[in-house]
C-alpha cells in the first residue's frame, strides 16, 4: 500500500486548514502528500445568440467560437490553479511535512479522485467549497460525492486548524463504525490520544458490550479510552458534548443508508457534517 | 457511473441558459415536427405529440444533457411505406417496438459499435439526411401544384431567416419568418396552402392509447423490419449528435445510457400516438449556440412546444406552407456538411468514395440504415486493402543455387493471401526451401491455409521445406489479444 495523503484544495477559506491538517496527518504517518486542484466543468460559456438560424458551416463555426472562449477561460483558471497549488505546497512544507507533489487537472473532481484512489490512504477535503459563500448550512457540493464514493477515510477539515489530542467517536451498531474502530487501532494517526466513544441513544446491554469490545481493542494499542451514552437527537447530543469537553476531532462511519433513503428523509451523516464545528474523519 | 448530485447538476446547473435555449428550440421544433409528420404521411399532431414526449423523456432518461431529441426526418423517411400500406396504427406499433429494441441495444451496451462507423460514413449520413430533408420539400415547390406566389414567399422567408440575425440575435429568426408570412397571408388573403390543409393539429393534451393492431405473427413480420431500421437509424443519429455535442461542450457522456433513453422515449411515444424520433443534429446545435447545456433545455423545449401548440392550435393551422418550406430549407442547409465538399479534393480517395457511396445509397433507397451499412462495409474493405499493402516477401538464393530462403514480413490475412502466394516461384528447382515468417503476423485461418498450400506446392516440386519463426508469427491468431495471458504480446505485435 502506498503511503500518500491526497489533499484537495480549491482556494476557499478552508484550504489553509486543509493544508495544515494534511501536514499534521502526513507528519504522524510519515506519509507523502499529493495536492490536487481540479478545474471544474465549464458551464454555459456560449449564449446570447438566440437567432436559431443555421448557416452554412454552423457546427464548425460554433465549435471554433466555443473553443476560443474556453481556451481563454482555461488559461486564467490554470494560472489561478497553479498559484493555489504552490501556496498550498508552501504551507505544507513550512509545517515540516512532505515530500509534496501537486497536480492540476481538468474535469470532474470525483472522477479524478477515483482514478488516484489506488495510490492513496486518506483524503483531506475542506468542509465547504469555494463557491459556497458563507451560508453555514450549505456544504461543499463535492463533499458528499467524495465521501460516498471514497474507499479510503475522508478527513473533513474545519475552518481553523487546531492540533488534535481529544477524539470523539460517534458510536453506533453499523458496519462502518466497526471499520472505523479497526482503522483507528491500526493507524498511527491516533497514537497517544484520548478517545471517547459516544453512543447517541439509550443505553442497552448489547451496545454496552460492543463499546467495551471497541474500548478493549483501542486500549491494547495504548490509547486512553472512555465510553458514554447520550440520549436524544444525535446532532444536538454530540454537539453539546463537543462544546463541553472541547474535543478536537469527530470520527464516524458515513452514509450507512442508501441514496434513496437519504433523498427522502435526509442523511444523518450530512446533517452531522453540517452541524459539527470540529474536523471529522469519515469511514465508509 | 450514475451520481445523484451530478444528475441534479445536469438539471439545475445552468437554469437561465437552459430555459432561454429551450424556448428557442421549441419555436424551431414546431415547424420541423409538422414538416416531418408530412414526410411520414401522417397528421401534424402525430409529429407534435412525438416531439413533446421524446424531448421530455430523453431529457429525463437520456445520456447527453444539452442534446435535443424529437420527431426527426431520419426516422420519418423510413416509415413512409408503412403508413401508406398499413396506416397510422402500425406506425405506432412499430414505434413502440423500435423503442424496445433500442432499450435492448442499450442494455447490451452496443453503443461501442459506433466506433466502427467512420468519420466518412458519418459525413455521408448527415449529407444524405440534408438531401432527404430538402427533397421532402420539393412537392411543396412543384410548379403543377403551387402558384408563383409560393416561390416569392419561400424566398422572402429565407431572406428573413438569414438576414434578420444581422439586426438582432435576441429573437429567433425562424419565428419572425412564421409570424411575418402568416400575418401577410392573412392580411392580403393570399391563396396558399397552409398547415391546416394537411391534417389534424393537436386540440388537447395527448392521452394514453394502445395501438389498434391485431397482435399476431403477421403484424410482427410487417412492423419488425421497419422497427429495426428505425431503431438503428435513430441510435446512429443520436450517437452521432451525442459526439457532436460532446465536442462542442468539451464534455463526455454515456452512450449506452443514451440508447436506453432513446428507447424509453420511443416506447412511450408510441403509446400516446406519436411517431418515432431520435436526436436532432441541427436543433442540438441551435440549443448549444443559444446557451443550452443541461437537461432542462430539452425538457423546456418539449413542454413549451406542447403548450404552444395546444393553446395556439388555430393559429398554427394558418401558418402558410411556404414559411415551413423556408425553415426546412434552412435546416437542410445547416445539416449539410459543406466542408466535406471542399475536402473531396484533399481527402484520400477511399474516404471520399465511402462518403459518396453512403449518400448515393441513402438518396436511392430513402433508408439511412442501408446507406450506413454500405458505408461501413466499404470502409472495412478499404481498410483491409490498405493493411494488405503492409506485406512483403523477399528471398535469397544460397551460393550453390540449391537452397532459397523466403522472408515473409507484415500482415498476413485474407486480404494479403494472394500476394503471398504470388511471391513464391514454385517452378524453381530447389533442394531446400526455408520460409521465415518470424517477421509476419498471421491474423486468420486464410493465411494459415495459404502457408500450408505453399509448403505443399514446394514439396510437390521435390523440395524439402521448413518454416521458421512460426511461433512468433502465430501468436497473433487470436480473436482478442489476451494480454494478461501472454505478457509482452502487445510489444511483439508493435515490434515488427
Amino acid at each position: 500500500m502506498t503511503n500518500k495523503i491526497l489533499a484537495l484544495v480549491d482556494g476557499s477559506a478552508y484550504s489553509h486548514s486543509v493544508c495544515h491538517y494534511t501536514a499534521w496527518i502526513a507528519g504522524r504517518l510519515s506519509a507523502s502528500v499529493d495536492l490536487l486542484h481540479v478545474l471544474g466543468r465549464r458551464e454555459g460559456s456560449a449564449g446570447g445568440d438566440l437567432s436559431g438560424a443555421l448557416k452554412l458551416g454552423a457546427r464548425s463555426a460554433l465549435l471554433a467560437e466555443l473553443a476560443a472562449q474556453d481556451a481563454q477561460n482555461a488559461r486564467l483558471a490554470q494560472a489561478k490553479g497553479r498559484a493555489i497549488l504552490e501556496d498550498a505546497a508552501a504551507i505544507i512544507e513550512a509545517d515540516g511535512a512532505g515530500p509534496v507533489t501537486h497536480r492540476l487537472r481538468q474535469g470532474d473532481l470525483l472522477q479524478t479522485v477515483s482514478e488516484l484512489e489506488p495510490e492513496i490512504r486518506a483524503i483531506v477535503i475542506g468542509k465547504r467549497g469555494e463557491a459556497s459563500g458563507f451560508a453555514s448550512d450549505h456544504l461543499g457540493s463535492n463533499l458528499e460525492r467524495i465521501v460516498r464514493s471514497s474507499k479510503v477515510p475522508v478527513f473533513v477539515a474545519s475552518r481553523l486548524f487546531k492540533p488534535v489530542t481529544k477524539v470523539l467517536v460517534a458510536f453506533d451498531a453499523s458496519a462502518s463504525t466497526g471499520k472505523a474502530i479497526a482503522r483507528m487501532v491500526d493507524s498511527a494517526v491516533f497514537r497517544n490520544m484520548a478517545v471517547t466513544l459516544m453512543h447517541a441513544g439509550e443505553e442497552t446491554a448489547a451496545m454496552r458490550t460492543r463499546m467495551e469490545e471497541a474500548e478493549l481493542a483501542l486500549r491494547a494499542v495504548g490509547l486512553k479510552t472512555s465510553a458514554e451514552f447520550a440520549p436524544g437527537e444525535p446532532e444536538a447530543a454530540l454537539n453539546a458534548r463537543i462544546a463541553e469537553e472541547g474535543f478536537d476531532l469527530l470520527v464516524m462511519g458515513a452514509y450507512g443508508h442508501s441514496r434513496i433513503r437519504s433523498l427522502i428523509i435526509g442523511s444523518t451523516t450530512t446533517a452531522m457534517i453540517r452541524a459539527v464545528k470540529i474536523p471529522m474523519v469519515l469511514y465508509r | 457511473m450514475f451520481s445523484l448530485s451530478s444528475y441534479r447538476q445536469d438539471w439545475l446547473g445552468n437554469i437561465k441558459g437552459d430555459l432561454l435555449a429551450g424556448l428557442v428550440v421549441a419555436l424551431a421544433l414546431i415547424p420541423e415536427a409538422i414538416a416531418f409528420s408530412l414526410i411520414a404521411g401522417v397528421d401534424p399532431k402525430v409529429g407534435l405529440y412525438a416531439s413533446f414526449s421524446i424531448a421530455v423523456i430523453t431529457a429525463i432518461a437520456g445520456g447527453r444533457p444539452g442534446m435535443i431529441s424529437a420527431a426527426t426526418a431520419a426516422t420519418a423517411v423510413l416509415m413512409v411505406t408503412l403508413v401508406k400500406d398499413h396506416g397510422l396504427q402500425y406506425l405506432l406499433a412499430a414505434t413502440v417496438l423500435a423503442g424496445l429494441l433500442q432499450i435492448g441495444m442499450g442494455l447490451l451496451k452496443l453503443g461501442f459499435v459506433m466506433r466502427y462507423v467512420s468519420k466518412s460514413v458519418m459525413t455521408g449520413f448527415v449529407n444524405a439526411l440534408a438531401i432527404l430533408i430538402f427533397m421532402a420539400q420539393l412537392p411543396e415547390l412543384d410548379p403543377a401544384r403551387v402558384t408563383m406566389l409560393t416561390y416569392v414567399l419561400v424566398a422572402a422567408g429565407l431572406a428573413i431567416i438569414y438576414l434578420f440575425p444581422r439586426l438582432t440575435t435576441t429573437v429567433p429568426s425562424p419565428l419572425v419568418t412564421i409570424i411575418v408570412l402568416t400575418a401577410l397571408t392573412l392580411f392580403f388573403g393570399w391563396d396558399v396552402r397552409t398547415v391546416g390543409d394537411l391534417g389534424a393539429l393537436p386540440d388537447s393534451l395527448p392521452v394514453f392509447l394502445i395501438p389498434q393492431i391485431p397482435l399476431n405473427l403477421e403484424t410482427l413480420t410487417i412492423i419488425l423490419p421497419y422497427a429495426i431500421a428505425v431503431a438503428i437509424v435513430g441510435l446512429l443519429e443520436s450517437l452521432m449528435t451525442q459526439t457532436i455535442v460532446d465536442d462542442l461542450t468539451d464534455t463526455k457522456s454515456d452512450r449506452n445510457q443514451e440508447c436506453i433513453g432513446q428507447g424509453l422515449a420511443n416506447t412511450a411515444t408510441g403509446f400516446i400516438g406519436g411517431m418515432a424520433g431520435c436526436a436532432m443534429i441541427g436543433q442540438s446545435i441551435i440549443n448549444v449556440k443559444s446557451g443550452g447545456r443541461g437537461r432542462l433545455s430539452c425538457f423546456t423545449a418539449g413542454v413549451v412546444l406542447l403548450f404552444m401548440v395546444v393553446v395556439l392550435g388555430d393559429l398554427v393551422g394558418r401558418i402558410p406552407m411556404p414559411a415551413l418550406v423556408a425553415i426546412m430549407i434552412m435546416v437542410s442547409i445547416g445539416t449539410f456538411s459543406w466542408s466535406s465538399i471542399k475536402a473531396l479534393k484533399t481527402h484520400p480517395r477511399s474516404s471520399s468514395i465511402v462518403m459518396l457511396a453512403t449518400v448515393a445509397t441513402v438518396v436511392y433507397t430513402h433508408n439511412l440504415a442501408i446507406g450506413v451499412l454500405v458505408g461501413v462495409l466499404l470502409s472495412g474493405i478499404f481498410f483491409a486493402g490498405k493493411i494488405a499493402q503492409l506485406f512483403r516477401v523477399t528471398s535469397t538464393l544460397s551460393a550453390d543455387g540449391r537452397e532459397r530462403v523466403y522472408t515473409v514480413e507484415g500482415q498476413m490475412f485474407y486480404g494479403s493471401v494472394e500476394d503471398f502466394m504470388a511471391a513464391f516461384d514454385f517452378r524453381e528447382s530447389l533442394e531446400r526451401v526455408t520460409i521465415d515468417v518470424s517477421g509476419a503476423h498471421i491474423w486468420d485461418i486464410s493465411s494459415v491455409q495459404a502457408l500450408d498450400m505453399a509448403v505443399l506446392k514446394f514439396r510437390r516440386e521435390g523440395a524439402e521445406v521448413s518454416i521458421t519463426g512460426m511461433n512468433a508469427a502465430s501468436e497473433t491468431i487470436v480473436d482478442k489479444l489476451a494480454l494478461h495471458d501472454k505478457p509482452g504480446a502487445m510489444d511483439k505485435l508493435m515490434a515488427h
